[in-house]
């Protein structure tokens, strides 16, 4: 498995010790982002769309009770059977006995970053039942034993000479092969085989309609629609807050969902299911998971907007230098950040400090969360209620004395100019991370001297 | 017209040019007082997830500038803290919030400043800080389809001989992020040195910006490396002094060849 790292910075540093790896994946994220603001310039109405979908979200979050029990209902009617998880234990419990219950073997799945979340693949390997991720990132990463990177290009930090040497290992492919369209045709092979041996296929879901108790799954490759298709069950597993309203409000989410992610003006398949084909089984599992302790909390509820377009990962500086796998959950980057620390408050810590709060993610984000701010807001509670940098709160503490009171505040500064001015292999220690890589500015006569020589 | 100077307290200890323009400046819209007890807006403490420490901070600045009406200061992100946080860590404060700007926007919106009696015969490109840029809205972020205007751009382009240098990425963050440039140095000094090469590259001699801890953080990379280009903040440049001869009929002339 991919590295845990115990900290962003401690990922963020490892990831850097290779300026090269760095510049190259800066810029094939900023590629995205730009094909990203072309597509998004093409709509005048862009931020209009941005405006009513943050307003659909906001409405069905309030209402979420309503909306699910419609869509189970409208759902149960179509003849899907749907179940309840209360979390990822649950939910891993509840695709388990269905997939018992039809003696599977072999599993196609989709991408779908909710059993990731959930920690399925593991989960079903030890019932002896194999799994099989689909998505051609996604296979790269289950092949080279690592998790995604990135939410909608897990492989994104692999570059083609790996994935050459991986597919030579895993797939037969000639060594040192390189060639983006050869490497893919052979997982496609590859796929073909464990589709048409799949016994039951696993998707996620990218909305889920309670008025029709039908939902949408968006990929690139088809790979939805041949496992589900030609497996005899069919397993969609959803976050519960990716229930709207309408059918008609799939045509304001899938405009902006395709554009923000990838720069595309639509997702090659939106494949849409309703009920299952005759002889078939089709469920939906409706997963919590943390989900409405996050939805009781204001300041943060607006998180659950979001549908995992991975815009503000492909938009945000830290991230696109320091990669996916310097974050310590599973979805990385500034959305990441914001849905980590109510999972666990203590492990997830350094995320929200993991931003320069430059704002970029919120402006962005097609579903107006308002990242940003929300990584403010949790860092305001990690250092109320952990013991997160103990240094930093203590200094902070001081400083704030000391800003307090103006004439202690004066004599501080002034002793700290003085210092500057002082030997340089004092100033430029060890301890003085500014100084490791920059210089300090330099001291001079300060303009409260000046001023009070010339004004008063 | 009373207005208190607000001059962020790094820019007291390393940049005294920088308050010493601002000041130049807004004496041309009113009577200018530096209340000399200022000490920090608090700002670094509440970034750093402690502004409750900050508060004392807050009572200080508002005790100095409760008073004025306006209060300036040449510093997008210490004035966004002001206003964003202000009211809600120190409530007594709420009334004077709205008279609190940086610098671009009193010069821009509340002075309507058409025309600048500024020289600076230079390629300059702005680093849009993203305080200014996105938490202030002083022009068009490059994520949005709007059509903002770029205050600072209109500002700088009335500066006489001003070449504006525009990078290959319009806005993207410096990587200072307060306490963030030493708690992730690794990542902060990457994100500061592909934005100079960037800037290098574009031609520029001068990197301005209405932030100067976007530009000291970019400064000591410069310093550091050596690199060959400069820093200077964009009050410097609004009040650089005219020094060519070249009378209204020759510049005429020059514009219209």
């Amino acid at each position: 498995m991919s590295t845990q790292y115990k900290n962003h910075p401690s990922g963020a540093k490892a990831f850097n010790k290779n300026p090269e790896r760095v510049s190259w994946h800066d810029k094939a994220l900023w590629f995205v982002r730009e094909k990203r603001d072309k597509a998004t310039h093409g709509i005048p109405e862009w931020e209009e769309l941005r405006e009513i979908a943050s307003q659909i979200k906001a409405h069905t979050l309030s209402h979420l009770d309503k909306y699910l029990l419609q869509f189970e209902e409208q759902a149960k009617a179509n003849g899907i059977h749907v179940h309840w998880a209360k979390d990822a234990k649950e939910h891993n419990e509840i695709v388990l006995s269905i997939l018992q219950k039809h003696n599977v073997k072999n599993v196609v799945k989709s991408k779908s970053m909710l059993t990731e979340e959930c920690g399925l693949n593991p989960h079903l390997n030890k019932y002896d039942i194999d799994v099989v991720d689909t998505d051609l990132g996604e296979r790269i990463v289950q092949l080279a034993k690592e998790h995604p990177s990135h939410i909608v290009l897990p492989a994104i930090h692999k570059k083609k000479e790996e994935v050459g040497e991986l597919f030579h290992e895993h797939l037969n492919t000639e060594k040192g092969a390189t060639d983006p369209t050869y490497l893919t045709r052979a997982a496609r092979e590859h796929l073909r085989d464990k589709f048409l041996k799949a016994d039951a296929a696993i998707t996620g879901v990218n909305f889920a309609v309670a008025e029709s108790g039908g939902f949408v799954v968006c990929t690139n490759e088809g790979n939805v629609d041949m496992g589900a298709n030609l497996a005899p069950v069919h397993i969609a597993c959803m976050g519960i807050e990716k229930v709207i309203p309408k059918v008609e409000h799939l045509g304001i989410f899938l405009r902006l969902l395709a554009r923000s992610a990838t720069g595309q003006a639509i997702t090659t398949y939106s494949s849409h299911f309703h009920k299952p084909k005759d002889g078939k089984e089709m469920h939906i599992v409706l997963v919590d998971n943390g989900r409405s302790e996050q939805l009781g909390r204001d300041d943060f509820r607006k998180s659950l907007n979001c549908i995992r377009c991975g815009a503000c990962m492909n938009t945000c500086p830290i991230y696109r230098r320091s990669g996916g796998h310097s974050y310590t959950y599973t979805i990385p980057g500034p959305i990441g950040s914001i849905l980590s620390p109510g999972k666990d408050l203590k492990k997830h810590s350094s995320l929200p400090f993991a931003s320069t709060l430059c704002g970029s993610c919120s402006d962005v984000c097609p579903v107006k969360i308002d990242i940003h701010t929300q990584l403010y807001k949790w860092r305001q509670i990690i250092m109320e209620e952990t013991n997160y940098d103990p240094a930093k709160k203590m200094s902070m503490k001081m400083a704030g004395k000391a800003m307090g009171n103006p004439k202690l505040f004066k004599m501080i500064t002034k002793v700290g100019n003085t210092f500057l001015k002082g030997p340089r292999v004092l100033i430029y220690n060890p301890l003085n991370t500014w100084g490791l890589k920059r210089e300090l500015p330099v001291p001079t006569q300060t303009f409260d001297d000046w001023y009070k020589k010339n004004n008063s | 017209m009373e207005i208190g100077l607000f001059i962020p307290c790094y820019i007291n200890q390393f940049y005294p040019e920088v308050a010493k323009a601002t000041l130049k400046l807004l004496q041309k819209y009113g009577n200018v007082t530096y209340p000399l007890s200022q000490t920090c807006c608090g700002q670094p403490m509440a970034n750093s997830g402690c502004e409750k420490d900050g508060v004392e901070a807050l009572k200080v600045f508002y005790d100095n500038f409760k008073d004025f009406d306006y209060v300036v200061g040449p510093s997008a992100s210490c004035v966004l803290h002001v206003r964003e946080h202000g009211a809600h860590l120190y409530p007594i404060m709420e009334p004077m919030i709205d008279k609190v700007f940086d610098l671009t926007e009193f010069i821009y919106d509340v002075m309507k400043e058409k025309e600048l009696q500024a020289e600076f015969p230079h390629k300059v490109a702005i680093h849009k800080s993203c305080h200014g840029l996105r938490g202030m809205r002083l022009g068009q972020c490059s994520e949005r389809v709007t059509c903002d205007v770029s205050k600072q751009d209109v500002l700088v382009k009335q500066v006489s001989g001003v070449t504006l240098i525009q990078p290959k990425r319009a806005d993207e963050c410096c990587g200072f992020g307060g306490t963030f440039s030493v708690s992730e140095p690794d990542i902060s000094v990457r994100m500061g040195t592909d934005r100079l090469k960037d800037y290098i590259e574009s031609g520029a001699e001068y990197i301005t910006s209405g932030d100067m801890s976007c530009l000291m953080h970019l400064d000591g990379i410069i310093q550091r490396e050596k690199l060959p280009i400069k820093v200077i903040h964009l009050a410097e440049i609004l009040a650089a002094e005219v020094k060519s001869t070249t009378t209204d009929k020759e510049k005429a002339y020059v514009n219209a060849v």
